[in-house]
This record gives structure tokens, C-alpha cells and sequence, in this order.
């Protein structure tokens, strides 16, 4: 039980940070495909419930976890931040794309740069949590 | 029944951060040039195929390089190396070495399908082999995540 939660926990984040290098790919301009761009916020999608439930499991499954531990308090914070800045960089994506291909030049597309920026560092900082597990 | 929190020595963490960093990169370029490249097959469109090799050269090349680096790293760490190295660790060297011979060749293969689209406006059967080779990585980098996670004897 405890190697399936942690399987599907990992494979929800590998999920997130795949979200994070696609949106990556329109924020340096490579990319413009809406296609790609669906993609990428499907993953999200998939990854952020995916690690949000299997992580809040594996902290009520695990002895010696427990929900209101600091890092996972901290962890949940990072990633609602994390999906409400990608929310933002999704929409000024959208719209960016449907402005027409090879067009991701217009300031809701600059605006939704930045949001991404910021989200990569949130999910960074996620990763750092998860990893060090300050005060566990 | 409840699993026991396992608590690693502060001095593994850095290696372990580096190791998943590079990994999660590495899937994610894989995810992205897999889906690019799939596409191009789809439509032929030449953006498509250069995004696909940019995301293989600048995002899953470099971010192997970190995975596989962390990945030594933390195993010398554990005294996991050698004779002392467990399947699963074996797993993931395993696959990482085989994996860069076929992140290698579909680079390559890739780049020789952009530079074709300069010449014929189309990439040819050299944007449909890449997209085979990236799809077989990315299933062998499950299996990799599925053994690293689940730590099988």
C-alpha cells in the first residue's frame, strides 16, 4: 500500500514539473502551439490532484507524519500558490495562442511569462520541502 | 497497517534534490518532445520538429547529465555502489545508460530532420524516428521511476 501511495504521489509530481518545463518551452518562445499548451495544463491537472491526494494520504498513512506537520503545511501552501500563479500563466497563454500562431508577443503573454517564472520557483521550493523535510 | 517514517542523514539531501531535479526535468523535456514531435508526425509542421530537438538538445540532455550525477552521487552516499548495489539502483543505472544511447541517437536524428526541413520543407521519416525512440525512453523511465520509488529487493 505504502509503495503504491509514494508510486503515484512521484509520478503526479514528475507530472507537475513536466507542466512547468512545457510552459517553459512558451515563456522562452519556442513553443506556440495551443496543442502543447493543453497538454502541458492536462498534466497539471492530473498532477496537482494527483500529488495533493496521495500526498495527504501518504501523511495520514505514514506513521510518525501527521497532517499538521510544518513541512507538509508548508508543502500544501507552496502548491495551492504554485496552481493559482499556473492558472494565470495558463490563461494569458491561452489567449496568446488563439491570437494566432507564432504570436506569443502580446502583454498578456509577457504577464503570463512571469507568472510561470514565479510558479517554477514555487514548484521548487515544493521540491526542496518534500526533499529536506524541515523539522520532520 | 502504517509504514514507519524513514529519516535519511541531512548530508544525503542535496545529492537526492539534485537527482530528482535532473529526473523530473529529464521526463518533463521527454513529455514535451514526445508531444512535439508526435504532432509534427501528424501535421508535418516544420515548428513542431524543431521544438521537439530544441527540447531534447537544451532540456533532457542537460537534465540527464544532473540526474545521472546526483543519481552517483547519492549512491556512493548509501554505499550503494558496486557489488553493494541493490536491483533497483541497478534498475535506474541501467536505464539511465541505455537511455543516453537513445537520447543521443534521437537528438541527432531530430536535428538531422530540422536541418532536412531547410532544404525539402519536410522532415521525412527523420521526424517519425525520434518520436518512436522518445516514446520507448519515456517507458523506460517509468519502469525506472517505478523501481526507485518502490525500491524492489
Amino acid at each position: 500500500m505504502y509503495d503504491t501511495l509514494l508510486l503515484l504521489h512521484v509520478l503526479a509530481a514528475f507530472a507537475l514539473v513536466a507542466t512547468v518545463v512545457i510552459f517553459s518551452a512558451f515563456a522562452l518562445g519556442l513553443a506556440t502551439d495551443s496543442r502543447v499548451l493543453a497538454l502541458g495544463n492536462a498534466l497539471w491537472n492530473v498532477g496537482g490532484l494527483g500529488s495533493l491526494v496521495f500526498g495527504i494520504w501518504l501523511a495520514l498513512y505514514v506513521k510518525g507524519y501527521e497532517i499538521w506537520d510544518g513541512w507538509i503545511i508548508a508543502a500544501i501552501v507552496l502548491w495551492a500558490i504554485a496552481t493559482e500563479l499556473g492558472r494565470r500563466a495558463q490563461m494569458g497563454y491561452v489567449s496568446a495562442t488563439a491570437a494566432g500562431e507564432g504570436q506569443v508577443t502580446t502583454s498578456g503573454a509577457h504577464q503570463a511569462t512571469l507568472m510561470h517564472w514565479l510558479r517554477s520557483l514555487a514548484v521548487l521550493a515544493l521540491l526542496v520541502v518534500m526533499v529536506y523535510k524541515p523539522g520532520a | 497497517m502504517t509504514a514507519i517514517a524513514a529519516i535519511r542523514p541531512d548530508a544525503w539531501n542535496f545529492p537526492l534534490l539534485l537527482h530528482l531535479m535532473g529526473a523530473m526535468v529529464m521526463v518533463g523535456a521527454l513529455v514535451l518532445a514526445a508531444s512535439a514531435l508526435f504532432l509534427a508526425w501528424r501535421d508535418g509542421d516544420a515548428a513542431l520538429v524543431r521544438l521537439g530537438y530544441r527540447s531534447l538538445l537544451i532540456g533532457a540532455l542537460p537534465a540527464w547529465l544532473v540526474m545521472r550525477a546526483g543519481g552517483e552521487w547519492i549512491a556512493s552516499k548509501e554505499d550503494l555502489t558496486g557489488s553493494n548495489a541493490p536491483s533497483w539502483v541497478k534498475i535506474g543505472f541501467n536505464t539511465a545508460d541505455v537511455g543516453l544511447l537513445l537520447l543521443v541517437t534521437a537528438t541527432v536524428l531530430a536535428g538531422l530532420g530540422v536541418r532536412r526541413i531547410g532544404r525539402n520543407g519536410s522532415p521525412g521519416p527523420l521526424g517519425r524516428a525520434p518520436a518512436g525512440l522518445v516514446s520507448l525512453l519515456l517507458i523506460a523511465y517509468l519502469v525506472a521511476i517505478w523501481a526507485m520509488t518502490t525500491k524492489p529487493a
